[in-house]
């Protein structure tokens, strides 16, 4: 029997196909039929019809569900030992169920802060901020930079993945990404503090306080205007680590919004809020 | 609107469908979905505001693990087309977007839910061997999700402009300036979903340092990002470097740290 090896051609295909990996997000096996979907390029490769390829297809079909930018080192560690295993090594079909598994909690540890947390959020409020002056480069500087991010994540996670195969294994047991999550979560949260005081805009325009000074002009202050000088933003930062205790306790985040949309609109009528 | 306007209106809608599924290319946010929106209507200065205001208010919403946050989607869509078809302001526009990222939300749990019938299917279909049959079953659970915003906007589109104008200016000012009050704030529901997910309490220092850092002084965000960075190269080294090195034989430099990237 000749060797069955992937080439970097199925690699591209499930490099491609992985950009539609949640396609079929649903609420019982999450990403399981993407997960099918991304690697059939290599199952068809590399076994011939029959049991065992239907055995693999099945196989894959099983609950997955992780950040799905770093999917791309999974899918390569993945093609990896399926083809060992078409190549009659003695790999138990469960062993790479068990892999899957083992890495799915550890990339989204990684993923979700330092994508989630931290890249989007930033490039959207960096883009954000320049779009709200009608220039075309907020948007275009959100698009390019974060795809650029994100492809060649998933290309060379992938080509990693299946390069390393079961290596990879190693390189995460080495305390390497608890020191990933860390540091992302570090920057995450970092930024998120700036976020919080500069890109919320609270205005309580209520009068604290209205004196004469020497030049017998009449100066107002607004509580803002108190608050600030306190402390800018402390409202913001008040508020956000209130909301993020009641999205702990399970207050679905949409009546938060709605109720803020409330509080806006009764405080505009009345005067307080500007 | 003109039939082309409108083919090319489902045409972005249905990107943005599958964008908010997906979660790759970030065709979804209103960043890009609004300015998407803008320019088939050949008005893309109004679709870059919009997009730029929405976008502020929506900054942290994410879908982790199950959870689903508000869709951007169609209510990046919808709101754009009908402030620029019916001349209406950015207030106008929050107004209606509002309202539409709840439904949206309740649209893709919808779809979400039905897509496992999709996966029973696949099940049957791994047995035979059938892969083809496995491609479009994925396939077919991702053209429901372009569905889901290409429909409303097919509706949206044809319902006339002057209609939802008189409707969209009975709305009255305290509601509008209301609600671009709440979009000033409601940014602080995503910041409290980025905390949580990233629920470290020793880490917890280091947002409190980020607050203090922004409020007193004139950093941007490429600054703060660059500031966040270096504490965090300081913290790790600190932290794993600091005890003295036993274990390390003599000549072993390589350190592969292709991951540390």
């Amino acid at each position: 029997m000749t060797e069955k090896r992937l080439t970097k051609k199925e690699l591209t295909s499930m490099f491609l196909r992985s950009n539609f990996l949640l396609g079929s997000f649903n609420f019982e096996r999450v990403q399981s039929l993407g997960f099918c979907y991304v690697i059939i390029p290599a199952l068809k490769k590399i076994y011939p019809e029959g049991e065992e390829r239907n055995q693999a297809l099945t196989r894959h079909l099983e609950w997955f569900n992780t950040q799905p930018w770093l999917t791309a080192p999974i899918f390569g560690v993945t093609a990896a030992m399926e083809e060992e295993k078409a190549n009659g090594k003695d790999i138990d079909g469960s062993a790479i169920q068990a892999m899957k598994i083992g890495l799915m909690g550890p990339l989204a540890g990684v993923g979700d802060p330092i994508f989630w947390g931290t890249a989007r959020p930033v490039l959207a409020a960096l883009g954000g901020s320049l779009a709200l002056t009608g220039s075309i480069v907020g948007p275009l500087l959100f698009f390019i930079l974060i795809n650029a991010i994100r492809l060649s994540v998933k290309y060379f996670g992938l080509f990693y993945g299946y390069e390393k195969g079961m290596e990879i294994i190693k390189d995460m047991a080495g305390g390497r990404i608890k020191k990933l999550t860390e540091g992302a979560s570090i920057v995450g949260l970092f930024v998120m503090g700036a976020l919080i005081s500069k890109w919320t805009s609270i205005n309580i325009v209520l009068q604290a306080t209205k004196m004469k000074n020497a030049a017998g002009k009449v100066q107002v202050q607004t509580v803002q205007n108190v608050l600030d000088s306190i402390m800018p933003g402390m409202l913001a930062l008040g508020l956000t680590l209130f909301v993020a205790w009641l999205l702990k306790k399970g207050v679905n985040p949409l009546l938060i919004i709605i109720v803020i949309f409330i509080i806006g609109i009764l405080g505009y009528a009345g005067g307080v809020l500007g | 609107m003109s039939v082309i306007q409108i083919v090319l209106l489902l045409i972005v809608a249905g990107i943005t469908g599958i964008g908010s599924v997906v979660d790759e290319a970030q065709t979804h946010r209103p960043l890009v979905a609004c300015t998407l929106v803008g320019f088939v209507l050949g008005d893309i200065q109004t679709g870059i505001i919009l997009g730029g205001t929405l976008e502020m208010m929506a900054l942290g919403w994410m879908n982790v693990g199950l959870a689903m946050a508000p869709d951007t989607a169609i209510a990046s869509v919808i709101s754009t087309i009908l402030v620029i078809n019916s001349h209406q302001g950015i207030g106008e526009g929050i107004a209606i977007a509002v309202p539409l990222a709840a439904a949206g939300q309740a649209l893709t749990i919808f779809v979400r839910t039905i897509t496992v019938f999709f996966i029973h299917k696949a099940d049957d279909m791994a047995k035979k061997g059938n892969y083809k049959g496995i491609e479009h079953a994925h396939l077919l659970a991702m053209s429901l999700q372009a569905l889901r915003v290409m429909i409303p906007t097919l509706i949206i589109s044809l319902i006339s402009a002057t209609a939802v104008q008189d409707f969209l200016s009975s709305i009255p000012e305290v509601i509008t300036r209301g609600l671009q009050i709440g979009g000033g704030i409601i940014v602080v529901v995503g910041y409290a979903m980025v905390i949580n997910m990233m629920d470290v309490p020793y880490l917890k220092p280091f947002m409190y340092a980020g607050f203090l850092f922004a409020a007193f002084t004139n950093f941007n965000l490429v600054g703060f990002g660059a500031l966040g960075l270096i504490a965090a190269m300081v913290y790790l080294q600190l932290k794993y470097n600091g005890q003295p090195q036993v274990a390390a034989p003599a000549g072993v430099v390589f350190d592969d740290d292709d991951l540390d990237a």
